[in-house]
Parts: structure tokens; sequence; C-alpha cells
């Protein structure tokens, strides 16, 4: 029923995830198996671009939470880029910009990668 | 008329699963816009009663499909309630620590945001035990 989609990219290096919709309880179980399957992959560096997402609940943040520290423990990150205000707010609340970087456009999101080598 | 004059009361019963977040969403959305509440408060309601639902969902169901979730939204004197009743387990949001982000990033999971937020973006929360097991969490906004 919730209006989700996630697609999933790779631009140089760095695995760039869509996601578009409304992120719920319901949603987020699609973003998971796309950390999973970047787990697989061994693909560590991922930009999150949040240009199209409408919506989002602590379900969606955490799954974030529950990834960000193995990206990191193997040289990557999960970046975020293009966010709408109303969608930052939820994060804001919760104190992600102290672990997290948040970019406003993709590009300079995938640019702080390539200047960490 | 001044929109905050209006009076009135809607119902929602439906059953415990996420895919029903949506529609819960949206009766929370088409009530809290004809009460007059700005889109950014409207915003922060909406989101308040799906992690309350998805509270209930998770924890007093326990993602068991067949549960009754019931939502009223009541709406008078500039006073925005919703209220909200299910069967489940007992759910105690005082035993549920305020998030420490720092604690669960070295812990790589996420839980109790969904409470914290809540009381973050109402003006007034209050859980409580109701005779036959029924467990109610009363949210209130008030239209400023």
């Amino acid at each position: 029923m919730a209006d989700f989609n996630v697609n999933l990219r790779g631009v140089g290096s760095v695995s760039v995830i869509d996601v578009k919709g409304y992120l719920d309880a319901h949603t987020a179980p699609e973003l998971e198996n796309i950390f999973n399957k970047l787990l697989d992959e061994r693909q560590f560096r991922v930009v999150v671009n949040f240009n199209e997402l409408k919506y989002i609940s602590s379900a969606g943040l955490g799954v974030f939470m529950a990834y960000v520290e193995t990206m990191r423990e193997n040289s990557g990150d999960i970046k975020f880029s293009n966010m709408k205000e109303n969608v930052y707010n939820i994060f804001d609340l919760l104190g992600f910009p102290i672990l997290y970087e948040f970019f406003k456009e993709e590009k300079e999101a995938l640019q702080k990668f390539d200047s960490q080598g | 008329m001044n929109s905050s004059n209006k009076i009135f009361e809607k119902e929602l019963l439906i059953k415990s699963t996420t895919d029903n977040l949506a529609l819960i969403r949206e009766f929370t959305k088409s009530a809290a816009e004809e009460s007059g509440f700005s889109d950014e408060t409207i915003g922060k309601i909406i989101l308040a009663v799906d992690e309350a639902c998805t509270n209930i969902i998770k924890h007093a169901y326990k993602f068991s499909p067949d549960g009754n979730i019931f939502i009223s939204i009541k709406f008078e004197e500039s006073k925005f309630i919703i209220t909200i009743t299910d069967e489940g387990n007992h759910f105690d949001p005082a035993r549920v620590p305020e998030p420490d982000l720092i604690h669960y990033y070295k812990q790589k999971r996420a839980g109790g945001l969904g409470v914290f937020l809540i009381k973050k973006l109402m003006d007034e929360v209050k859980y409580s035990t109701l005779t036959g097991n029924k467990n109610q969490v009363i949210l209130v906004k008030y239209l400023s």
C-alpha cells in the first residue's frame, strides 16, 4: 500500500541508493535488502540520495543505524544527500547530524569519498 | 468561522499490519487538515501516530496481523486528541530507555526511537492500561 521505491546504481567506486516515496515500518525491509546485497558484494561506500523521499519514520532511520558501523569498519561510510527539509528535521530531532554527513547535492557526497581515497 | 471552533470526532478500526500504516497516515492527515494545522505540524502529528501504531504492531501484537487497532481523533476547543487503543501485550514505554545514538551506533541497532520521537512531536502523551487487557495511548496537539 505504501508507495516506496529503492534503486541501486554504481557511480565509480560508490554505490548510490535512490529512495523514493514513503519509508516506514512496512517498506524499511526493502531498504534492508539493498544494504544486505551491498554487504554481500563488499560494497561499503554508500550515498543515499533522498531527492524523491517524501516521508521517513524511525523504522527507516533504524536501517541506517544498523548498517553504518559495518560500512565504517570496512573503510566505507553511509552519506546522505538531497534531503528535503521535512525529512532532514526528523534526522535532526534524533541527533543524526553528529554521526552522519549530509550533503546538499549527490556529487558533493561522491567527491567526499573521492577525497578520502 | 474560525477553524478552531470546529468540533468533530472520527474513528478508524484497523488490523495490526504494517501495510495499514499508509491508511493510518491518510486518516490522520485529513483530520489534521480539517482542524487547520500548518503543514509542518500536520507532518509531526502524522509521524507521531505512525510511530505509536508501529509500536503497537511490533510490541503489543508482535507482528501478528489479526490484532485490532482502534484510532479515534477528536478536535474541540483547539485541542486535537488522538486516542489509540489495542488489545495486545502491555507495552510500557517507561521501560524504553531514552535513545543514545552513540550507543546504538556501537551496538548496530536502533530501538526506542519511536517513543522518543512521539514525545518530541506532540504536546502531551499519555499511556495507560484499561480494563479488559486493553492498552491506550492518548496524543494531544494544541492548535496555537
